[in-house]
Order: C-alpha cells, then structure tokens, then sequence
C-alpha cells in the first residue's frame, strides 16, 4: 500500500494497479459495469446489428432473411424518391448551418463588440435582454416547434396575416404546399430554433478572447468589420467548426422538424429526407433490411460530411495554428 | 470573465463622462449609426421570436371559428375550454404524467450512472479504458436512425417494447455517452489529494465516490442535468418507434399525433392549447435557470 501510494504521487495520472478485494471488484462492476451494459446493449449492439440487417432482405416479421450482399445498397441508388431525399438533406446540411450561424455570429459581435468604437471594447446596451429572448426557442421541443409553425403557415395563419398588415395580401397562401416555398420556410423554422443557441455559445467564445487582444487591434485602427474577420472568427475558429458539424448532423436528421411540418415529405416530396424515408420503409412498409441500409447511408453520409467541414476548416485557417484549442 | 469586463465597461462609462463633448460626438456619429442598426436588426429577431408565442397563448383561448377568422383578432371570451378539452379529452394529463416519469426516471438514471462511469474512466488506469472511451464517441456521432429497427427488436425480445422501462432504459442509453463525455474531463481535473486522504482515512472506493468526489463535481452535474433534461423531453424518434401504445404516450410523440389528427377534424384551439401545455413546463425551467441554462451551454461545448 505504502511503495502505491507512492508510485501514485510520481505520476498522479496514471493511476495504480490495485488489490482485488471486494471493495474495488464490486466498485468496478457496478459503476464501470452497469453504464456500459446498457450502453452495449441499447446503443452499441443495435448499431452493429444495423449494418448486418442492411445486407440482407429482411421483412422484420418473418424469420426468414436472406445475406444479399450490397443488393439493397444498388437498389437505394436506383431509387429516385430516395436520391431526391438524398439531394434534399445535402442541401439542407449545407444551407442550415450556413445561414443559422452567420445569423448567430453578426449577433453575437453586435452583442459583444458592437458598442462605441472608442474606449473599452464592448458590446450593445441592454444585450442580455436580446440573449435571453433568443434563447427561448432552444428550449421549447422540436417536435412543438414545427407544429407551431405548420399553424404560422397555413392560409389563414400568422404569417399571411402579418403580410397583410404589411399590405401583401397573398390571397390565403399555402406556405407549406407549394413546391416553391416549402423547402425554404422548412429551412427558416429550423435556423429560427437554432440561432439563439449559437448566439449564446459565440457570444461565451468572444468573451473568452482576452481582452487585450481586442485592445490592441483597436489601437492599430481595426474597425468593426476588420475586428470580425481578422480577430473574432479565428479566435473562435474551433467553435465555430464544432457548430457547423453540429447542425449539419441536425440537418441530416431533420426528422421531427419534417415530422411537424410536412409529414408527408410535402408537396412533390419537395422537403422528403432520408429519415423520414427511412420510418416508412421500416414501420409502414415493413422492408427492414432495405431501411437498415438507409440508416448505413445516411450513417456514411454524417461521417463524411464531419470530415469534410474538418477538412475545410484546416484548409481555411492553416496558418493560424496558435490558435485556442 | 464576465465579472471582469462587466467591471471595466462601468469604469469606462464613468471616464467617459469626463472627456471633452467635442471628442465623443465626432466619434459617437458612426457609433450611433452601428448601435441603432443592431437594435433594430435584434429587436425585430426579438418579436420573430417573441410574437408566435403570444399568438399561441392568445390562439388558445379561441374557438376555431375564431382562429380563422382573423390572426390577431382577441377571443370573444376568455375561457379554458380548449384546455379542458386537450387535458382530459385527448389525454394530455395521462400523457404529462408519463413523461414526467419516463424524463424524471432516466435523468436520475443517467446522471447516477453518467458520473460513475466517468469518475472511473478518468481515475483509474484500466487496461481498454481508452476503447470504452473511443466506443462512447462512437455511440455519440452515429445517427439513432441507424440503431432504430434493431432496438425495437432488442426492446420487443426483452418484452420492453411498449413500456415505460423500455423508453427509459434506451433513453439512458443514448444519452449516457455525452454525459460520460462532459463528466469526464470534470472528474479529471479534481484535485487527487482528496482522494487519497479519503484513502488514508479509510474511506471505501464507494464511499470515496458518493461521500468525497461526487460533491465535488456539483458544478459539473448541474450543467448536465439541464442540458439532460431538455434533451430528452424533447425526444421524438425513439418514443414513436418504440412506444406504439397509445396509454403510454409522452408529450411530444402525443402533440405529433394530435396535430396529424387535427388536420382533418381541425379542432384548432385544443391544438393551440396542447401547444402551450407543451410549453409552459420547459418555460418555467428555462425562466427559473435561464443563467445556469446559458452558462452550461458554453461550458459544456467550450473544453
């Protein structure tokens, strides 16, 4: 016990091997145990399990299944309705993160930097009014959130009537049932959720920044705009990549926004994702094998997508290597 | 941080009251021109924001007559139909209940559960801690989509589907690996002195966990309740998939039946007034520990 104690106190995080007495077993086998067999069996093995079902032509209610290889992979890639989910998740990981963040970002400044141009570096009066009314969506379920906005939309819901206070009557407009419109006002619900979130994260990044930093960039004649491009967004730079990788997954899902707003997939499967795809396959349709392989697509997809943004962060701010990690 | 910037922007208001007149105004006409755009361009988000509740609220004391007539016209008469009808016609009461049981029952599981395997992952040097660890990110960055079909076999094999257990065990799951993630790093930087005074007294590895180190993590735990908590009561995908039984029905998976449902009978108010039942319990949260909501966002993402 003495020569561990101090074999522990020379290298503190290695931590010591020690005696198996009762103790230390049943300490291991509950707190190590316990978490990680619910976490093999709820998350780890129906993951496996997934890739295997996607090779073979399981109905799910009959025993039989048979290993067809990268069959149901060909046919998904056939599959137009599929493809045009396919197009309309890329499009939505793309878009969602981009607008959602540069949105959070002007306001984040504002709130930080936006203040007078002299003296200290700070932010608006009155800011954390705006912060904690932004927030508010962030909390409020998914789920509630695009039912809430199915209501806005339609014909004679908020929207139209807001137009027409405006003196833009759109003659009882379907928001959500015209090809044209869906997509976009689906887009706007989510970033309306999100900005709030972000908003608050990069306005804790900036005010991680030191503050001298700012000062000295004041001194040497940088201007909001400068102070922006070349002083808070690669100080923030990680954030601001572990967001993008965030709401793109997000927006690769997209599931329970689409479940509110347009459960069918909408008008011409203008707003259809692979999720949504996916659940009918599965549950309505009841092809398990083929609906596993779209979870494995969709999976490859989410890994490939962060490893892109990871990549072209590297590319963009290769020379900033000093940066906070 | 915040203390101290807060401190200097009071200082600085204070010295510039003293300077010149002539200096600030030539300096302030741009200022002026940027502060007021930010506040308009911030206020108008605030009502984007802030106007589709109160035409929820006020919408859920309309008759759906009432609601397509005219989007801000006030109801006739102020009563709680709708919320009778949502709350005992279409069972929103049953339903509140159930999550606060399925989201009660595994918030407690995954926190207890969350910090002990955190607190050994990152306090004793076990041979495949690091494969736990990397398999836990895994669990963390594949889609549920991907897990859906086989779980609801696994539930239906342990005659779980359908039940409340079933839902809360499998939202223990998926929720455990950020939990385990976020406490991690927490539990290694607690001071490991204290841990071996424990030692020293005598202490147990139980006792040194529930009497010494768990305590000290408070701060940490917190942060992660809420973020928990939100998470999952606003799950959706696992409820629909694994918990078909309309009896067991939690808030979100209902509201999403109700609204599809609405769509053809269109009894509007009641959906109005679900919508706020839906709402009001998260709000309060959010209002109570709107400070400690915020600082455990940026805490939880900042490392």
């Amino acid at each position: 016990m003495t020569a561990a104690r101090t074999g522990r106190r020379k290298s503190p995080r290695a931590g010591v091997p020690r005696k198996l007495t009762f103790d230390y077993v049943s300490f291991l086998l509950v707190f190590l145990g316990l978490p990680l067999a619910i976490f093999l069996i709820f998350v780890i093995s129906p993951f496996v399990q997934a890739v295997y079902y996607s090779m073979t032509n399981w109905t799910g209610f009959s025993p039989n299944m048979d290993f067809i290889g990268v069959q149901n992979f060909v046919k998904l890639f056939q599959d137009t309705t599929f493809l045009q989910a396919m197009g309309n998740n890329i499009l939505l990981a793309i878009v969602v993160p981009l607008v959602t963040l540069t949105i959070a970002m002007i306001f984040a400044s504002m709130i930080t930097v936006g203040g007078p141009s002299h003296g200290q570096v700070r932010g608006l009066k009155g800011s954390s009014f705006y912060r904690v009314v932004s927030f508010f969506p962030y909390v409020i379920p998914a789920i509630v959130i695009a039912i809430l906005w199915n209501m806005i939309y339609t014909p004679s819901g908020l929207l139209n009537g807001v137009l027409e206070l405006f003196g833009l009557d759109m003659n009882e407009y379907a928001w959500l049932g015209d090809e044209r419109t869906a997509m976009g006002a689906t887009i706007f619900v989510i970033v309306w959720s999100m900005v709030g979130f972000y908003m608050v994260l990069f306005v804790a990044a900036i005010k991680g920044i030191p503050s001298e930093t700012l000062e000295a960039a004041r001194i040497d004649g940088a201007g909001r705009f400068r102070t922006l491009t070349s002083i808070l967004l690669p100080q923030i730079r990680d954030n601001v990549q572990t967001a993008y990788i965030y709401l793109g997954i997000l927006a690769l899902d997209a599931f329970v926004y689409m479940a509110g707003l347009n459960a069918t997939g909408g008008p011409g499967n203008s707003t259809l994702v692979m999720s949504q795809y996916l659940f009918r396959t599965a549950f309505e349709k009841g092809q398990f094998g083929l609906a596993s392989a779209m979870g494995v697509v969709l999976a490859v997809m989410t890994l490939l997508f962060a490893a892109i943004v990871i990549g072209v962060f590297r590319l963009i701010g290769g020379k900033d290597e000093g940066g906070r990690s | 941080m915040s203390t101290e910037t807060r401190a200097a922007v009071t200082i600085d208001r204070k010295s510039r009251a003293k300077t010149p007149r002539t200096r600030t105004t030539k300096e302030t006409a741009g200022d002026k021109w940027v502060g007021g755009v930010s506040h308009v361009v911030l206020a108008i988000w605030s009502i984007i924001v802030i106007l589709p509740m109160v035409w929820t609220f006020v919408g859920s004391f309309k008759t759906t007559k009432e609601i397509f007539a005219s989007p801000f016209g006030l109801p006739a008469n102020w009563s709680f139909e709708n919320y009778v009808n949502a709350w005992v016609k279409n069972s929103f009461g049953q339903m509140f209940l159930n999550t606060i049981i399925v989201v009660g029952g595994s918030l407690v599981l995954v926190m207890i559960l969350g910090a002990m395997c955190a607190y050994v992952l990152a306090r004793f040097s076990l041979p495949g801690s690091r494969v736990i660890y990397y398999l836990m990110l895994a669990g963390l960055t594949f889609p549920v989509f991907l897990a859906i079909v086989p779980l609801f076999f696994i539930l239906q094999g342990m005659g779980l589907l359908n039940t409340l257990p079933g839902l809360i065990l499998t939202y223990v799951g998926f929720a455990l690996p950020f939990t385990v993630f976020f406490l991690f790093s927490f539990f290694k930087s607690l001071p490991y002195e204290i841990q071996e005074a424990a030692y020293v007294d005598g202490a147990s590895e139980w006792r040194t966990f529930f009497t010494v180190m768990l305590p000290m993590a408070k701060p940490g735990m917190a942060a992660i309740a809420i973020m928990n908590f939100l998470g999952l009561w606003n799950q959706f995908l696992l409820p629909i998939s694994l918990n078909t039984n309309q009896d067991n029905y939690v808030l979100s998976q209902g509201m999403a039946s109700f609204a599809s449902a609405a769509g053809y009978q269109v009894d509007f108010g009641a959906l109005f007034a679900a919508v706020i039942i839906t709402i009001v319990p998260v709000l309060i949260v959010y209002v109570l520990f709107q400070r400690q909501l915020q600082g455990s966002v940026s805490q939880g993402t900042s490392k």
